[in-house]
């Protein structure tokens, strides 16, 4: 298990030697998000603006008018909360090459609470036009994503963890913006993933196994764009489909697939995440388990949209 | 010291953008006139003389930078930029019509020497921060201009950005207040006063000018002063007049957003003198 925010930090900092138009800023927050990395390396070309969530978007759209590629980093929450109407006109709609890092995605900052979840960033980032959402599954596919948001040409929105999670993506795997990843085969039941509850995912796809299951495993680390040819052709060879995310369960992975299956090839299908609620402070992975995300969560939606397959078949 | 025949000239330029901002908001039937015609001056002293532009090349590197704040002043800014040949004049007319380049209010990915999107007031001036300081990291020696609204440094924003502007010390960096008086909803004191604006920005850390925002030759002294200053960003305040040039839109809010008939226009440019 490797702290996702550690391992980003670490390569921000190396990937800033090989790319001298990265430019970092931190909202009074470098400790946490560990952009500190970088601002050590390189301190001019980092800038810690204080409590100034919207003005830092601001500030950022600035530089990458000049053609820096600035990697403005706060906690998800803030960066799509308060900063929000900054992205949307600054970022979005002026389509500057902002990067935007938010960190403690989800309910990893877990003692803080509710206040310092985020649990709608991914809704509201993927409402954006322009917008690109990157949702690494572990610490290994935050480091690959740092080349692949600066080398991408607009706005993205970089979703990372506090926790540390289980390294659950094959190693040695480039991320390539709007590629989703086949993990594992099935013909059942296809269970997509979206962000730090890919071993979970994995996990419950051997339990349902263990039950005469066979459950497919696709892993989106981009939510926008989605990788709809992998999920209609994964989806084609199953009967029912569950989303997984550690988000609220309107707004991300869940709608997004939901939008394009209901369009495409309508099959049962059941979302795990955050049900429309806030969560509590407590430890990282009972949180989880308490709030709808836990392996048995994953198992018994499968099994559900699976029974509600047969009913339509039976008609 | 500016000769008597620039200052003329960039009076009569004011004067044309005004009749231009005018007749483009008559013809779009909507718009902001009372904002466009305080600040014409500024934009004329601009663009007219103090900003190094080239509208044969409007991405050359070293060029200024402009963004206006205030995005409602729209049609002045487009006046200006078409008046110094960066699109044709006529483009004027189709102002906030389906297909036109024009939008309400600036798009930089749609119309050539349009720096920054901007029309949700407040991030004029944290963009011009960025923009500032990315000069300031590559060595580039343009120098950015921002013009902000009075009603808008209601916006906590704008002072988050004179925070930061102070910690970098941009003295690549000049805000321009249209001090107008007068916001949508009425006079910017009854809504939410703004003064003391100058010790306001000074204990912000900010170089403070004021200056008669109508006065051309104070203008360019300011714009000059600005641009010698050291270690610290600089402000100019420029007191001016909501609506000035027309005599039944000046102080008036209700001319803040209400697009003039073709009746009040010609009375508009009657006064103004158009030809």
């Amino acid at each position: 298990m490797v702290e996702m925010r550690e391992a980003y930090g670490r390569a921000l900092a190396d990937y800033g030697a090989q790319n001298e138009r990265v430019v970092v800023l931190d909202a009074d927050v470098s400790a946490s998000t560990r952009s500190r990395h970088f601002a050590q390396r390189f301190p001019q070309r980092f800038f810690n603006v204080g409590i100034t969530e919207a003005a830092m978007v601001d500030v950022a759209a600035g530089l990458a008018l000049a053609g820096f590629i600035p990697f403005a980093h706060t906690f998800a929450f803030l960066l799509s909360l308060r900063a929000a109407e900054s992205v949307r006109t600054c970022v979005a709609y002026a389509r500057t090459n902002v990067k935007l890092i938010g960190a403690y995605g989800g309910l990893s900052d877990s003692y803080d609470g509710p206040t310092h979840h985020a649990i709608c960033d991914l809704a509201l980032m993927r409402s954006l036009p322009n917008m690109a959402v990157v949702v690494p599954a572990d610490a290994e596919q935050a480091v690959a994503a740092i080349p692949a948001v600066a080398e991408w040409e607009g706005p993205v929105y970089l979703r990372l963890s506090r926790a540390a999670v289980p390294s659950a993506t094959p190693p040695g795997q480039a991320l390539q913006i709007g590629r989703g990843q086949l993990l594992r085969e099935g013909s059942d039941v296809l269970l997509i993933n979206c962000g730090v509850l890919l071993s979970r995912c994995l996990q419950a796809a051997q339990e349902l196994e263990s039950k005469g299951i066979s459950a497919a495993v696709l892993n989106m680390p981009t939510l926008k764009p989605l990788d709809e040819e992998l999920i209609l052709n994964a989806a084609s060879r199953c009967s029912a489909v569950v989303t997984i995310e550690e988000h609220n369960i309107i707004g991300g992975l869940g709608s997004a697939v939901a939008e394009l299956l209901g369009q495409e090839n309508p099959l049962p299908i059941r979302r795990v995440g955050i049900r429309d609620t806030f969560a509590e402070s407590g430890p990282y992975e009972a949180l989880l388990d308490r709030w709808g995300m836990s392996v048995a969560d994953i198992v018994a939606a499968a099994e559900a949209a699976l029974a509600q397959s047969k009913k339509h078949c039976l008609r | 010291m500016h000769p008597e025949s620039l200052l003329l000239e960039l009076a009569e330029q004011a004067r044309r953008l005004r009749c231009l901002a005018l007749e483009a908001i008559s013809r779009a039937g909507s718009g902001h006139p009372g904002g466009c015609l305080s600040a014409a001056e500024i934009l004329a002293a601009l663009y007219f003389h103090h900003l190094r532009l080239d509208p044969r090349e409007p991405n050359w590197p070293e060029r200024d930078r402009f963004i206006l704040s205030k995005g409602h002043a729209a049609p002045l800014l487009y006046a200006a930029l078409a008046l110094r040949g960066f699109f044709p004049l006529e483009e004027l007319w189709t102002l906030r019509q389906l297909g036109s380049r024009l939008q309400g209010h600036p798009d930089r990915l749609k119309v050539p020497g349009v720096e920054m999107t901007s029309g949700s007031l407040g991030h004029g001036l944290p963009v011009g921060t960025g923009l500032a300081l990315a000069a300031r990291l590559s060595g580039a020696r343009y120098r950015t201009y921002v013009l902000l609204g009075d009603g808008e440094l209601q916006a906590g924003l704008v002072w988050e950005a004179a925070l930061i502007a102070a910690k970098y010390r941009l003295s690549n960096l000049v805000a321009i207040v249209d001090n107008n008086g007068v916001q949508l909803d009425g006079p910017v004191h009854e809504i939410l006063p703004i003064e003391p604006l100058a010790e306001k920005w000074r204990s912000f850390g900010w170089a403070v000018q004021e200056v008669d925002g109508h006065n051309i030759r104070e203008l360019l002294d300011a714009l000059d002063l600005a641009a010698n200053i050291h270690e610290r960003p600089a402000v100019i305040i420029a007191h001016t007049i909501k609506g000035k040039g027309c005599s039944f839109m000046e102080g008036q809010a209700a001319w803040h957003g209400r697009a003039p008939t073709p009746q009040e226009l010609a009375c508009a440019l009657e006064e103004l003198g158009h030809g």
